[in-house]
């Protein structure tokens, strides 16, 4: 039993449904991130736990009480909405204590809340201002106040940082995180950015069509992802994914895939349990910093095949350079340290770590496990 | 040549404008003179205007006639002057603007924010009562006025005005809380406000402007009815009715010039409503069509 409970939870708009036996556990302090592209059903799901949409079937439940139509404000939950959604006419206190003075909470212990978060946001000197005389940032953290004065058993934000500049963006995803270390409250994140999930996160659920793809650690979700979905979907630039054909010799599994010039390359598996597609037709999954140049490649592998190919284009990007080269008829992108010596048109020798090489069965798209 | 060009278009710029400031002062002069006419020979003694030249200013200036249309000019049988009449259409127009507009911001509120199955029906149905003629209705809302004990008083005329105006309030305020985001009202939501808390601190709070337009368009509309006024008013006739009937007297000579104020009397209140509030109008007017 966890902290708060999503057990088999659907919804279904008319005959569409649209979450489909969605299941997460939450336990006490965890920060959970729900990530996927727009339309996945993120939103759904987080405003089924708000209670301000109501469950098909299924059951979620906060600290073992069952929620299911409870009021959203008798659930002891608080919500930061993507457009803020301060009130106008409200000045900064006013919209910070609305909730409390909504919960019969006497001015005076409203107004030490007020003063307790005031201060943990810097927002002492705006209080008396209407959010229509606060830049983008502040409202952010006004939005953040409001649902920290109620003191809420669990947190809910929905894209928070999507209507900020990039800048600010990145900022304000330091100032949440630095948050919840110093408070551990339950937080539920949604976010469609797999790196605001991945930095924020204890735990990641990945959706796709109203279906949670994978949930775990940002560790698990990016080093061993369920199924090429997630593979593709977190990480960025994306995972390079090669078809490639497996081929046992002497009882050790190799990966044939073909280079730049229509020649096969073989690349020796770390993991074992590839007898069973011997000879068959496997996708290889290799992340773009698995793929470098040899004295680049992680020293604590325990596994490095190299192979020469053409470089068709390097892009520096200040603390890395990326090199796309051609493997079978895929385009790859291979990140390398900044001062790599790489040219266009250069023939280059490239190093996989083939321990952190994944594996898909091309059919069902899901990762074939070690 | 770049300056040559330059130097022409503020020439042109000039020409137009001094063209079209014309052309207005042309407009508003066609406007004002009607009302200069009432305003000049509603100070006249009655022989000037019987005499002489409509156009002229007044030889002898007068309030008598003012006097006369408020207090003791013949409407009717009666020489009350048009002052009970007055006071009629304040008690009708004030809680019939009133309540118009408060049930058209609850109706506005409730097929934004708490939509439910067959709104944009009704909503439909709403606004088709906008476009019904009112000689249709004059026989079954006299019914209805008979059998509900309302026919001929100045709360039946209330009523009629609030069936009447409510489809237009609703459509104000429906289009402008459209444009108010519905993350607002979940947020409050989640804060524990109700139904009538979020409309109260949240939703009246930023319905200034349309609020404007909604009282400026019923009260010039109920003030200036005369159907209504004159088919349900029975005892209670409004201040439009009692004007037909003073210009309209046949006995004796025509007054015109307490007609004349009488008219301008009658006009007052709706001038005094468009001064004080006629700027949010039109920024109103936007707001709720416009977003953002
Ligand atoms: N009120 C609704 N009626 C019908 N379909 C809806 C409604 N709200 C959301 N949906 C559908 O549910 C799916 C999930 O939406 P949402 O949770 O908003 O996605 P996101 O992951 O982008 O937040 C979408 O396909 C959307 O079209
Ligand atoms: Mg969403």
């Amino acid at each position: 039993m966890g902290f708060l409970d999503i057990s088999n939870v659907t919804k279904s708009y008319g005959n569409v449904e649209v979450l489909h036996q969605v299941d997460i556990k939450v336990e006490e302090g965890e920060f959970l991130v729900l990530v996927g592209p727009s339309g996945c059903g993120k939103s759904t799901l987080l405003n089924m736990i708000a209670g301000l949409e109501g469950i098909t079937s299924g059951d979620i439940s906060i600290k073992g009480r069952v929620m299911n139509g409870v009021h959203p404000s008798n659930r002891n939950i608080a919500m930061v909405f993507q457009s803020y959604a301060l009130y106008p006419n409200m000045t900064v206190g006013q919209n910070m204590t609305f909730g409390l003075e909504m919960h019969g909470v006497e001015k005076s212990k409203r107004d030490v809340a007020l003063k307790d978060v005031a201060k943990l946001l810097q927002l002492d000197q705006l209080l008396d201002r209407k959010p229509g005389q606060l830049s983008g940032g502040q409202r952010q953290r006004v939005a953040m106040g409001r649902a920290l004065v109620r003191d809420p058993d669990v947190f809910l934000f929905d894209e928070p940082l999507s209507n900020l500049d990039a800048k600010l963006r990145v900022d304000m995803r330091t100032e949440i995180k630095k948050l919840h270390e110093k408070l551990k409250t339950t937080i539920v994140y949604v976010t469609h950015d797999q790196i605001e999930a991945l930095t924020l996160s204890t735990r990641i659920a990945v959706m796709n069509g109203g279906y949670v793809q994978q949930l775990g650690t940002p560790k698990e979700i990016y080093d061993t992802p369920a199924n090429l979905f997630v593979a593709t979907f977190m990480g960025s630039p994306a995972m390079n994914v090669l078809p490639a054909k497996v081929s046992m010799v002497d009882g050790v599994p190799y990966a044939q895939i073909i280079d730049g010039e229509g020649q096969p390359v073989s690349l020796r598996f770390s993991q074992e349990n590839m007898e069973d597609w011997d000879g068959k037709d496997i996708l290889l999954g290799i992340r773009p910093e698995a793929l470098t140049d040899p004295e680049g490649a992680d020293r604590k592998s325990t596994n490095i095949a190299t192979f020469h190919n053409a470089i068709d284009v390097t892009e520096p990007a200040g603390s890395d350079t990326f090199v796309t080269t051609t493997l079978g008829d895929a385009d790859v992108i291979a990140r390398m340290r900044a001062d790599t010596d790489v040219a266009s048109g250069q023939m280059f020798e490239f190093a996989v770590n083939m321990d952190k090489a994944v594996a898909f069965d091309p059919v069902t798209e899901q990762r074939i496990a070690p | 040549m770049s300056i040559a060009t330059q130097g022409t278009d503020v020439n042109t710029g000039k020409i137009a404008r001094t063209f079209i400031y014309l052309v207005l002062l042309v407009f508003a002069l066609f406007y004002l003179l009607p009302f200069f006419v009432m305003v000049v020979n509603s100070l006249k003694p009655l022989d000037e205007i019987t005499g002489g030249n409509m156009m002229a200013l007044p030889d002898k200036w007068t309030i008598q006639p003012w006097l006369s249309a408020w207090s003791s000019a013949q409407i009717g049988v009666e020489p009350t002057g048009l002052k009970p009449y007055f006071v009629n259409s304040i008690l009708m127009v004030v809680p019939a603007v009133a309540i118009s507009t408060f049930l058209g911001a609850l109706n506005g509120y409730v097929l934004t924010k708490w939509r439910f199955r067959g709104d944009t029906i009704l909503f439909g149905l709403l606004l088709f009562s906008c476009f019904i003629p009112f000689q249709i209705v004059l026989i079954p809302m006299a019914t209805i006025l008979g059998k509900i004990g309302l026919a001929g008083t100045i709360p039946g005329l209330v009523l009629v005005h609030v069936v009447y105006g409510v489809g237009f309030t609703t459509l104000y305020y429906r289009n402008y809380y459209a444009a108010f985001p519905t993350e607002l009202v979940r947020a409050a939501m989640m804060d524990g406000a109700g139904f009538f808390r979020i409309f109260w601190r949240i939703m009246l709070p930023v319905s200034g402007p349309i609020t404007v337009v909604s009282v400026i368009w019923q009260f010039t509309n109920v003030w200036n009815d005369f159907l209504f006024g004159a088919s349900f008013g029975g005892q209670s006739q409004p201040m439009t009715v009692a004007l037909n009937n003073l210009v309209q007297s046949s006995t004796g000579v025509k007054e015109y010039n307490v007609h004349f104020a009488g008219a301008i009397l009658a006009a007052l209140p709706t001038l005094l409503v468009y001064i004080v509030a006629g700027r949010y109008f039109v920024r109103g007017l936007m707001a709720g069509s416009v977003k953002g």
